[in-house]
This record gives structure tokens, sequence and C-alpha cells, in this order.
């Protein structure tokens, strides 16, 4: 019975081509948007994901902060690890060896390992007319197990380095490019480092691969960039008074829960920082921001759909116009029909189907135009393409209701004829 | 067996104002036979049609077709009964155009329920009833007027109905098609043993049945038998 309306109804729309492509093409149309921007936003996502967790998502980061005042209203609470008044704290204040070492025995088992930066300020390397401007980094050698830092010749900075205070340094391959345009291995070869009031000579013992994409890229010409040069970073304090840090990087155990893990921290920190009155020393972690982007991304996609979804809704309406003019050109035939012996039920299933039918194969050529615009703008904006199977079958059903919804009053229309006016009409 | 017993039809078109299209017909056709109701224009037997073909209720009066008291039905059941017990043969043909011959005899089976195989059977062996076994796929619109009325024929007679009414069923055709058409009807009624119900303003096709009614005004004038003459065509 229902495979027989099929048919009937396909063949019926067979007799009108024309008219059925454009009734389908407002169903075409919000489909393909609504499944599009679903994939784009999917796409967008990922890669935010995927960007984020290169900045290492198993990372926590401890950080001494001012402590908030106990009466202090209107005053909204600082993003942790970020110091904000103008208040510096003095080097007690800090966070010591010691203090990172006792850390580090008590949480033995669920670290890997803690990565201590210190920045050394901007300087530029310089032989003859040659030049490369770099930032230096102190980085101790847990430094590259938190942060992703791809070697392409030589070594990353080691134990023996730091306990000699050595002038080594690891250096990006645009340094290479412009300080070494021979290309030489230049593993072993020494730098000049030109910084405001000193020049010290570095031998390079690494070179990694410049990240175009990544935390440190410079929106400078090859020629100009700033790139950053990974120094010991004892060598970094050798000259600065101040050996405390303000923040290091915990890098767990793979198998560890991160957030529990921020807690455990924060509780050991909030013991060592009892006594100071006006810092402690606060854990966060990188997927309390992943969490906070993907909800974004996650509410802006579903708004921009929503939208989309909308101008289905007006494909649904032209779906019924088109129904209710096939209704009235058909009265004769659902005269006939009526006078055949159709019931009401027979009619309105008959209309109901052709409806269902227009909307489905508008709903299928909208998925594939919208998976294909979706690719195609994944392309134009450079990340992976990411259909959602769930809506692709999610939007099939919803193109069926539409078909169910806006087919429902012709039918019922077509189905309430009088099959004597029906019979009668020209 | 059909019986219409004090069958009064009226249209209100305004409260003073009413049109009393038929009064008090009461009419008794039995299984197996010719009838022609006769009229001219305007006389009622186009609604009077209309009830005994159940698309119309009266209103006022008995109607029982095969033991079934139909006057007070609901319009599902109204097609349930058209569908099982009335062939209607329309002047116009009547064929639904975007559909072939053999589903065009289907389709009063395929709205009793019965199963494809079954359907196509019996389509098949109805249209070759009619002579029309070389045209089953044609589409209605590449069939000729005569053509179309003998597919409506097989098709009226799908359901094994009690009654087969057919309204002015050579109206359309002309007069060789027209002779043709009414010999069919002849053949139905007496290979197939149909009652048939023949409406028309046509006195000379009106004088090829068993028995003629006359309606004017709403009104039965005349219920004269017409079996000799019947009997002498029949055996022409």
């Amino acid at each position: 019975m229902i495979w027989e309306n099929i048919t009937l109804a396909a063949s019926s729309l067979k007799t009108n081509k024309t008219r059925a492509l454009l009734t389908m093409l407002g169903i075409i149309i919000g489909i393909a948007s609504v499944i599009a921007i679903v994939s784009i936003g999917n796409a967008l996502e990922s890669s935010v994901s995927t960007d984020l967790a290169a900045l290492g998502t198993a990372n926590i980061t401890i950080a001494v902060q001012e402590r908030e005042k106990e009466n202090a209203t209107g005053r909204l609470r600082p993003p942790t690890g970020v110091i904000i008044t103008g208040k510096t704290p003095t080097s007690s204040d800090l966070i010591t060896e010691t203090m990172i070492s006792d850390f580090k025995a008590r949480f033995a088992d669920v670290i890997q390992g803690i990565s201590i930066s210190y920045s050394g300020g901007s300087a530029t390397a310089r032989d003859m007319e040659l030049y490369a401007n770099v930032s230096i980094l102190g980085i101790n050698k847990d430094y590259a197990t938190a942060n992703t830092i791809t070697l392409l010749s030589g070594r990353i900075i080691s134990q023996q380095d730091i306990d000699g205070f050595v002038n080594v340094a690891v250096v990006s391959d645009k340094l290479v490019e412009n300080m070494f345009p021979l290309g030489t291995d230049t593993v072993g070869k020494t730098i000049k480092i030109y910084k405001p009031n000193s020049i010290d000579i570095y031998t390079i013992i690494g070179v990694y691969e410049y990240a175009q994409d990544g935390p440190f890229a410079s929106t400078a010409s090859d020629r100009d960039m700033q790139t950053v040069m990974y120094i010991p970073v004892s060598t970094a304090k050798k000259d600065v008074l101040e050996k405390n840090f303000t923040s290091f990087t915990v890098v767990a155990n793979a198998d560890e829960d991160i957030t529990q893990l921020t807690d455990s921290f924060q509780s050991y920190f909030d013991g060592v920082y009892a006594g100071n009155r006006d810092w402690k020393a606060s854990a966060s972690n990188l997927t309390l921001i992943l969490d906070t982007v993907t909800s974004t991304l996650n509410t802006i996609t579903l708004a921009v759909a929503v939208i989309a979804a909308i101008s289905l809704i007006v494909g649904g309406i032209g779906v019924m116009n088109i129904m209710l003019v096939s209704v009235t050109e058909r009265t004769r035939e659902i005269g006939i029909r009526k006078a055949l012996g159709a019931k009401t039920f027979h009619i309105q299933l008959q209309f109901l189907i052709e409806a269902v039918i227009v909307t489905v194969i508008g709903g299928i050529i909208g998925i594939v135009l919208g998976l294909a615009l979706g690719v195609l703008a994944s392309l134009i904006l450079g990340v992976a393409a990411s259909a959602s199977i769930p809506m692709i079958f999610l939007s099939f059903l919803f193109s069926m209701a539409i078909g169910l919804f806006f087919g429902l009053y012709p039918a019922s229309k077509a189905a309430k004829l009088d099959p004597i006016e029906a019979l009668r009409y020209e | 067996m059909l019986e219409l017993r004090g069958i009064f039809k009226r249209y209100f078109i305004s409260e003073p104002n009413e049109l009393e299209v038929l009064r008090n017909i009461s009419l008794i056709i039995k299984k197996g036979e010719f009838v022609a109701i006769v009229g001219q224009s305007g006389s009622g037997k186009s609604t009077l049609m209309n009830i005994i073909g159940a698309l119309d209720r009266p209103t006022e009066g008995l109607y029982i077709l095969d033991g079934t008291p139909i006057a007070e039905m609901t319009d599902n059941e109204l097609s349930e009964i058209r569908n099982k017990k009335v062939g209607f043969v329309f002047q116009t043909f009547n064929l639904v155009a975007k559909i072939n011959a053999l589903s065009n005899v289907e389709l009063p089976m395929f709205y009793k329920g019965i199963p494809k195989r079954e359907r196509r059977e019996r389509a098949k062996y109805l249209l070759s009833l009619v002579g029309m076994q070389d045209r089953m796929t044609h589409m209605p619109n590449e069939l000729s007027g005569g053509q179309k009325q003998r597919v409506a024929i097989a098709r009226a007679l799908a359901n094994e109905p009690s009654i087969i009414l057919a309204d002015e069923p050579t109206g359309n055709l002309d007069t060789e098609t027209g002779k043709m058409v009414m010999d069919l009807f002849m053949k139905i009624h007496r290979e197939e043993k149909r009652t048939i119900v023949l409406i028309t303003h046509n006195d000379e096709l009106a004088k090829k049945t068993q028995r003629i009614v006359t309606l004017r005004d709403g009104r039965i004038v005349g219920d004269e038998s017409n079996i000799a003459a019947f009997e002498r065509g029949a055996t022409v």
C-alpha cells in the first residue's frame, strides 16, 4: 500500500519535473546550509582543539599570583597565572628551586617533567651584513616535553648544559637561512648575539623547525622575523640577580586526570603559601580554556544552524503552496478516486507521500550539496572537513518531518473534497 | 437488489427558499435488471444517480442496497459501499490521466485492498472482456473516446459490483461508437449477469433496456416494462 503510493507519487512528480525541482529548491538550500555550517563548525572546533592541544592540554601551570583581598568587592578575579596589579612579588614570594624539587619529590609518580622557562629578552644575531632577530628563552631539559619543538638536526638543551652555565643555543631553521645562506651544516658553528648592553657568543647545538601556525608565530617577513632561540635556563639567568621563578609548567603523565591533578597541586601550593598574606601560587590547565573555546564555537554553530533551519521552514511553506496548487489541479482526479471507493485516508496518504517524497529528495540533494560545500569551505579555511553523521541523519528526518507537516494541510484539504463537486470540476 | 422508499432531496439555498430536487421517489430494481432512467435535464436524474451511486445522501427516505440501508452512512462508509457495490461509467469517461488503462482498471481493486498480482490478473481479464487486450499499457490520452469508455466499463466491473451505474455513457461518442458501447453493456448484462442502471435523456438508448423509468420535476412519472422490445433486440 505504502510502496504503491510511493511509486504513484513518484510518477506524478515525474510528469511535472520542473515544478518538483523548484519546490525542492527551498529544502535543498535549507538542508545544504545547515549541513555546510555544521561541518564547517565542526572542522573549526577540531582545528582549534588540535591547536590548543599542541600547546599542551596535559600541562598544568603553577604561577605566583596576588591574593584577593577578603573584602575586595567589585573586582573580577583575574585569570590564573596573570599578575594584574601594579604590585611586584619580592624574591621571597616567588617559587624557589627547592620548592620545585620538593614538589617534584611529592608528586614523582604522576608527573613526567617540570618545564621551566625564563625570557632573556630580544636580541639580534649578527655576522657582518647578515643578521637575524631572536627572542631568547632560557629553558630547562623538561621544557621540550611540555612544548612541541621539532628538531631538524642536533640536540636539545641537556642537564649538563644547564649545570655548566654554557653558552649553547637551539635556533630556528629561519635563523639558519638568514645567518648561513650557504646552507652548510650549522650544528657546532657559533653565532654572535648582540644584546642592548652585551655581546655573547653561542654555539649552535640544534636546529628546530619554525612552526608557521605555532604559539610563537611571527607576522614579519622571513628576513626580519623574530624566532625563538633556546638556551640553558641557567645561562639566561646568569646576569640577573633574581634566581627564583614566577611560574613553571608541570607535564603530567598521559593517563592522569588533569582536572583532578590541578586541584591536588592547588591544595599542595596552598599549603606552601599558607604563611604568605599577599601572594599565592595558582594551578591552572588548558583544558579549561579548551572547554570554553569549544562550547563557544558550539553555541555559534548552533545559532547559525538554527538561522539556516528557518530557511527550511520557508522551503516547507513553498512545498505547502505547491501542494495546494496540485490539489486544486487534480480536483477531478480526486473525485474519480473517491467515486471508485478511495477513503479519506487513501487520498490523505497519497498527497502526504507526495509532499514527503519532494522534501526527502530535496533533503538528500541538500545533504550532498551541504557536504560538498563543507569540504570546499574547509579547503578555503585550511581546516580538515568534518561531517557529522548524526547531523546528516537528523537533516534527513527533519526534511521528512517538513514534508509531513506542510503536506498535512493540502492532503486533508484534498481528502475533504466532496466527490460530486470534484467530479463536476473542469 | 436495490430499493428506494420515499426519497426526498432538498437543497437549502437560504432559509425560506429550498429547492426540492427529488420528491417522494420509490423504486425497486431487481438483481440482474437492465433499467433506464430517463428525463430531461433538470428532472433530477443526476441527483437520483448520485444517491443510487452512494455519492450523496437523501434528505429524507430510505435507500437499501443489497440489504444494507445506506442513507445515514458516514463518508468513509459510503466510500466503501461505492467501492464494493457500485461500478460507475461516466459520460466524460473519468479515467485517471496519469496512469495507463491497466492501472485504471486496477484502481477500485487497489482501494479494496486486493493483492497486486490478483488485481493485475483480473484487470487483464476485464480489459480483454471489453476488447481492449491490445491497449492495456496505453495512457488515457492515447485512446479514442470509445476505447476510453470501454476501459471505464472494465473498471466498473472490477469489484463485481451489485449495480453498474452508467450516466449518459454514449453522450460524448459518435453514433457508431455509441452503439458499440451500448452493445457492450448488453453483452455484460447477458454474460456477466450484472444489474445495470442507465441514466440518459436519449429515448432511443432507453428503448434498448428492459425497463424505462421516466423522471419529471423530481417525480417518477412513468415506469414501463420494455421487455418485449428488449427480447427482440437481443435476438437480432
